[in-house]
């Protein structure tokens, strides 16, 4: 296919012209996947915790729920966050509907679950090695949690990082609550949707590339992380 | 990293500063093509510089653009199915439609032409060899302006090409763009308009096959929200934009618009609306 290496020259071409709507694009993918990433992350986590944790009635069908939320399909989260959104909806009123802010709110409903389920299993074993230690301590829940997310928090990190991917890979539903307007809620994937639809599919392609390597530096970045913060703990 | 650093990072990154859609900015649900085709970026900066009114276009298919505009979520209507803006005017969902250009459709298909349609001014006599030879057939089935074209043409060649789907008769239930791209992959014919088709960047090996039937006749409109349905609409804004786009200057700013030195689209408003 002369696409595809076509693709590759388009794509090296792009980030060496430096164009201003590629990076306001690129800057505003990240800035909405990475703030649903942490918002996911601050709510998520606990939860996940909680249920790690805990014995409670409806315990299972919490899990199995929230390991099947895992699943949801980009586009059914859009639909419903547009049906809240829209003038016509609930929470029209607040005027949110094709703008960044929505974006992230739909963003956020799609990997809570990934967070919540993910780090209810790293939490879960790691409380099965810790559980007689903070017994003997008396620890209270909430101690317990904080100590659990704090030992755990290398492999939550990673939990965070299949969040984001999630997030920044996916166009369903950023597609229907953002618009993809031109300069306001283009993200790199929904441009390289209208450059499929355009045709002009070494162009898509080549967004493609550029998003494969922002997405390989967030992880980069947060690998050298967790690489210094190990090296600081074992010293 | 604290929890409750995490929490102030978070909180922070909510608080920049969001683009809200001010009073001077209105959004257009659009059909697609004159998206696509690039036409918004050639008219809408010489109209933003005039009347200082920022437009946002969301660009989907025409059903969807008349569903996101029944619910208040725009302030302009730009589509190209006649029959469904008149209902939405009716339904008091617009203040009133206005002729504002045409183009054509055209059946684009491989140059090799198998169903042997090549040249046919009839556009119902293409579609009945089309069927008759078996050759696929790519359909857009998305409730869009060129879909319910195409489902009218199919009417009128007596063909029922429903009974066919997923023979075929390709249903892709997707975007102009898309179904080209599909089409050229299946090696399937397929209607598309011709502003999307000249400004399509994938051709490959296909081409126009037949045009020039007075059936294939494709007439844009442009409607403003009505601000007593959906008190949320900038109508102001909105009427400025489309008394812009009726106006001299709008209306030879659509035909002076031009790709590859072809005119995409034909100024046809007249005083006083439809």
């Amino acid at each position: 296919m002369q696409s595809i290496g076509e693709a590759f020259s388009i794509a090296i071409a792009l980030v060496l012209s430096g164009d201003s709507d590629l990076l306001a694009i690129v800057f505003l993918s990240l800035y909405v996947s990475v703030t649903a990433t942490l918002i996911a992350c601050l709510l998520g986590f606990p939860l996940g915790a909680l249920v790690a944790t805990r014995r409670f009635r409806g315990r299972g069908v919490l899990l199995v729920v929230m390991n099947a939320l895992m699943g949801l399909p980009p586009v059914v989260v859009g639909l419903l966050v547009y049906l809240h959104l829209s003038r016509a909806g609930p929470l029209g009123f607040l005027g949110l509907l094709y703008t960044p802010t929505a974006m992230i709110i739909a963003q956020t409903i799609l990997i809570m679950p990934i967070v919540a389920a993910l780090s209810r299993q790293v939490l879960e074993d790691l409380h099965g090695e810790y559980a007689e230690q903070f017994r003997s301590l008396s620890l209270t829940p909430i101690q317990t949690i904080q100590a659990l997310v704090w030992d755990g928090r290398f492999a939550l990190l990673t939990v965070a990082l299949a969040g984001f991917g999630r997030a920044v890979a996916e166009v369903g539903a950023v597609m229907i609550v953002g618009g993809n307007i031109d300069h306001l809620t283009r993200v790199m994937t929904t441009a390289i949707a209208l450059e499929t639809s355009k045709g002009n599919l070494g162009l898509a392609l080549g967004l493609g590339i550029v998003l494969m390597v922002i997405a390989l530096g967030v992880n980069a970045a947060v690998h050298g992380l967790r690489l210094t913060a190990r090296r600081h703990a074992y010293v | 990293m604290k929890p409750t650093d995490v929490l102030c990072a978070a909180v922070m990154a909510l608080m920049v500063p969001i683009p809200v859609q001010a009073a001077d900015s209105i959004l257009v649900q659009s059909t697609t093509s004159t998206a696509n085709s690039g036409l918004y970026d050639h008219l809408l900066p010489a109209f933003s510089e005039a009347t200082g009114i920022k437009v946002r276009v969301v660009a989907v298919g025409t059903g969807q653009a008349i569903r996101n505009a029944r619910n208040c979520d725009g302030d302009v209507l730009l589509v190209h199915a006649k029959s469904a803006e008149l209902a939405f005017v009716r339904d008091g969902y617009g203040t009133s439609r206005s002729d504002l250009m045409y183009n054509d459709f055209v059946i684009v298909g491989p140059l090799a032409d198998p169903a042997g349609i090549k040249g046919q001014s009839n556009a119902s006599t293409a579609l009945r060899a089309i069927a008759q030879s078996g050759e696929l057939f790519a359909s857009r089935g998305d409730d869009s302006g060129t879909h319910k074209k195409e489902s009218a043409l199919w009417q009128d060649a007596g063909v029922d090409a429903i009974a066919a789907s997923g023979a075929w008769y390709r249903e892709t239930g997707s975007g102009m763009g898309a179904t080209l791209n599909a089409a050229i992959g299946m090696g399937a014919y397929t209607l598309t308009d011709r502003a999307t088709w000249i400004g399509f960047g994938g051709k490959a090996d296909y081409g126009i096959l037949a045009e020039g039937d007075a059936a294939l006749f494709n007439q844009y409109g442009v409607i403003p929200v009505n601000p007593a349905k959906c008190p949320t609409v900038h109508a102001e804004a909105a009427q400025t934009f489309v008394d812009w786009l009726l106006s001299p200057t709008g209306q030879t700013a659509i035909s002076t618009y031009e790709v590859d030195g072809q005119q995409l689209f034909f100024a046809n408003a007249k005083a006083g609306g439809s």
